[in-house]
């Protein structure tokens, strides 16, 4: 957990202040909705098809309950009872009026919250690994370094207009659990040759109309200089990045048309200018930051104690849900448990004001106060003790959170589209739904294994369908939705764009065509361990492409 | 279209010279990039002061060898959303070390202020007289900044870093509460 400071907390009252006067400018109609715009985006409002929606920001997915129950406040008081967590760690609220978003705004800085820089042409929330500061394979929490950089990009004077937005994420470990390669910038933490740490930096990645994986431009980046470096490679965007054109103006592009190479030696150039000066990171500054993150007190504690290992072999579903749920901690004696936001039927990544609230009370029973928001658009409890699972267990199964279905085919990232998003041109939620109700049957999800499906609504990509095992386009023709079918894409360590399999097909049909690559895929597969993601990378999309149009 | 310097509303001392009008004797003008760059030679030896208007799609670096010269340039706003120009004001003055005076022209509103002041801009072409009236007021909304930049102000993180190493404790009292738990 991050503590916020008398600063933090004073820039926030002073932009809530600035914000209500620019509310009140719009209202007075001082201000025109074209000017209002770009000031709304910075603070996360958007206008939707319905409403405004507010988007706050859960810098590095990390909630206090505290902040928790703020959230679930802030549903029941201004929307209609529920979030929507997204993508990027970040949390929606799709039913807010203009003239209480300052209000709002106020109750949530009054917990360390805003809205501030999750929509417009800079550097949004940055995201990390949710397990960070417990995962057993890390080198050091990643969330210092993300710390580090969200503290400098906000309210950057030189890059708050910048071409178009800009993701950053940060990892500190070989597994990719922020999928780093579809970032415009990403700094991965890692030990040389030499034995020192330090950032490998990539940039240019981004998904989209043009999907691209961002490249390495700086292998080895000393700690030192991450916040020069980073400053060097928004300056050759912000000057140098199209703005004619919207759909060519992120960072890929210009490092696409540049030329990596070339990209990184105008970088190069500008870094080498300001690396020794006021942006150098002295030990103090990242002690100071570091010092910051508050950790538990764990007890000393053995892995699998008696009473776990009674209730296992007691209880099918509680050793599903410890098998799908459960993950390592780096603290012996304890896990990391993970809540599935996917329940059949559901809208992926909802959550009631009255699941966050009961959610708060268990965190603080069980998880030392702390919740976590992972990019699949579930929530993690990063603290439990081993003994306590099945007691936690029971509890979320009321509430219904303890779904085992986790990195299973029903655990669906997806976009809000038609239903909600004017950019969208097909609806997201309802596929979503249709195929949670199609694979219901848990025995049949674990047959099938690691199976990630992503939905986007339209080509800007909100549901990362490039990176989904299956990934489902909705595109508009002649006025009606038709679906893109994209396998193989994955966004880990090894990260790959999908394939597309052939003609997009009509609404209708989207269920039925899922329901025939998983059925493809059984027959396929050389052992029953064989992943989805590894048959279709042995075999390529041809025999999918086959079953799947053979009867169309 | 109100001109703001030293946080109140002034008349223009520059004139804005066109590419095809001569240039005044002793009146400080201010010329197109394209003019100064074609005459910099001639203009330069001219009585009085200055100043270039630099749209936001060339290079500082073109400049740099005439800056010496110039006590004033004006850096362009087309859009309340292209801020090129804010990455142009920081070079002049952070690594080319410009001193004279840096204008902002074209859409600017009072939203920008704290940006561009923080960019090292010091006289601003304000769009809307309502905007100009509170320029103090809008420019001293933030009394806490993260980054440092042209203005030379502290950021948080070097502030804290010296509340570690002095009186911690005395220092935090001296700003206001001490953290809390969130």
């Amino acid at each position: 957990m991050y503590i916020y400071d008398a600063f933090d907390r004073q820039l926030l009252a002073e932009r809530v202040t600035e914000f209500r006067d620019q509310v009140a400018r719009r209202l007075s109609g001082e201000l025109t909705e074209e000017e209002f715009k770009p000031l709304r985006l910075m603070n996360g409002v958007y206008l939707q098809l319905h409403a405004y929606m507010l988007r706050i920001a859960i810098p590095y997915g990390t909630l206090s309950t505290l902040q928790l129950r703020k959230l679930a406040e802030i549903a029941r008081k201004y929307d209609r009872g529920y979030g929507h967590f997204t993508t990027r760690q970040n949390i929606q609220f799709h039913w807010i009026k203009l003239a209480e978003l300052p209000d709002a705004m106020a109750e949530l800085a009054s917990v360390g919250m805003h809205g501030m820089q999750t929509s417009g042409n800079n550097v949004r929330n940055i995201t990390t690994d949710q397990w960070a500061g417990v995962a057993t394979d890390e080198i050091q929490d990643p969330r210092i370094w993300a710390e580090l950089i969200r503290q400098h990009v906000t309210l950057h004077p030189e890059f708050s207009f910048m071409p178009r937005k800009f993701k950053i994420a940060v990892g500190a470990s070989h597994r990719d659990r922020a999928a780093l390669r579809i970032h415009d910038m990403a700094l991965r933490l890692h030990r040389n040759a030499a034995g020192e740490t330090g950032f490998e930096v990539m940039v240019g990645g981004g998904l989209g109309r043009t999907p691209y994986l961002a490249q390495t431009i700086k292998p080895f980046l000393p700690k030192r200089d991450v916040l020069s470096y980073v400053e060097a490679v928004l300056r050759t965007y912000n000057q140098f990045g199209s703005r004619d054109n919207i759909w060519k103006a992120r960072i890929k592009i210009l490092v696409h048309d540049l030329g990596a190479e070339a990209f990184a030696k105008e970088v190069e150039t500008e870094w080498q200018s300001i690396k020794d000066g006021a942006l150098v990171l002295e030990p103090a500054m990242v002690a100071d930051i570091a010092g910051r993150f508050r950790y538990p007190n764990y007890q000393q504690l053995d892995d699998n104690p008696p009473e776990l290992n009674v209730a296992r072999r007691s209880g099918r579903s509680f050793d599903a849900w410890m098998n799908n749920c459960v993950t390592k901690h780096k603290a012996p004696g304890y896990a990391i448990v993970t809540l599935s936001l996917k329940p059949e039927g559901g809208t992926p990544g909802d959550c009631t004001a009255a699941q966050m609230e009961k959610l708060a009370e268990l965190a603080d029973r069980y998880s030392f106060g702390e919740v976590r928001v992972g990019h699949e658009q579930n929530l993690a409890l990063p603290h439990v003790a081993q003994r306590d699972l099945p007691a936690l267990w029971r509890e979320l199964d009321a509430i219904g959170l303890a779904r085992p279905n986790v990195s299973f085919i029903s655990d669906i990232i997806s976009c809000p589209g038609l239903d909600y998003c004017s950019l969208a041109n097909a609806r997201s939620i309802p596929i979503a739904q249709e195929l949670t109700r199609r694979f219901r049957d848990l025995d049949h999800q674990r047959n099938l294994g690691r199976l990630h499906i992503n939905i986007s609504g339209c080509i800007n990509a909100c549901g990362h369908h490039h990176v989904g095992h299956i990934g489902i386009l909705g595109v508009e023709k002649n006025g009606e939705e038709f679906y893109q079918i994209t396998l193989g894409g994955k966004a880990d360590e090894n990260a790959t764009l999908g394939t597309l399999i052939g003609p997009a097909v009509p609404y209708a049909q989207v269920a039925d065509v899922v329901e025939d690559i998983a059925a493809a895929y059984i027959d396929l597969r050389q052992t029953a361990d064989e992943l989805f993601i590894d048959t279709v990378k042995r075999l390529g999309v041809e025999p999918f492409r086959e079953r799947v149009y053979a009867a169309r | 279209m109100p001109l703001v310097e030293n946080g109140q509303i002034v008349q223009d001392r520059y004139l804005y010279v066109g590419d095809e009008e001569s240039m005044p004797d002793r009146v400080p003008a201010i010329v197109t990039a394209q003019r100064f760059l074609t005459n910099a030679d001639t203009l330069i030896r001219r009585d009085g002061s200055l100043g270039v208007r630099w749209p936001n799609n060339r290079r500082i670096a073109e400049l740099a060898p005439w800056l010496g010269h110039l006590t004033l340039i004006a850096l362009e706003f087309p859009k309340f959303r292209d801020g090129r120009a804010y990455s142009q004001a920081r070079l002049l003055r952070e690594t080319y070390g410009f001193r004279g005076t840096l204008r902002a022209t074209g859409d600017v509103l009072r939203d920008q202020f704290h940006f561009l002041i923080r960019a090292g801009f010091d006289s601003f072409e304000v769009k809307k007289p309502a905007d100009a009236r509170v320029f103090a007021e809008a420019a001293s909304r933030y009394s806490v900044v993260y980054q440092p930049s042209a203005d030379g102000r502290i950021p948080a993180l070097r502030r804290r870093a010296q509340h570690a190493s002095s009186d911690a404790a005395g220092d935090a009292r001296s700003f206001g509460d001490p953290p809390e738990r969130i």
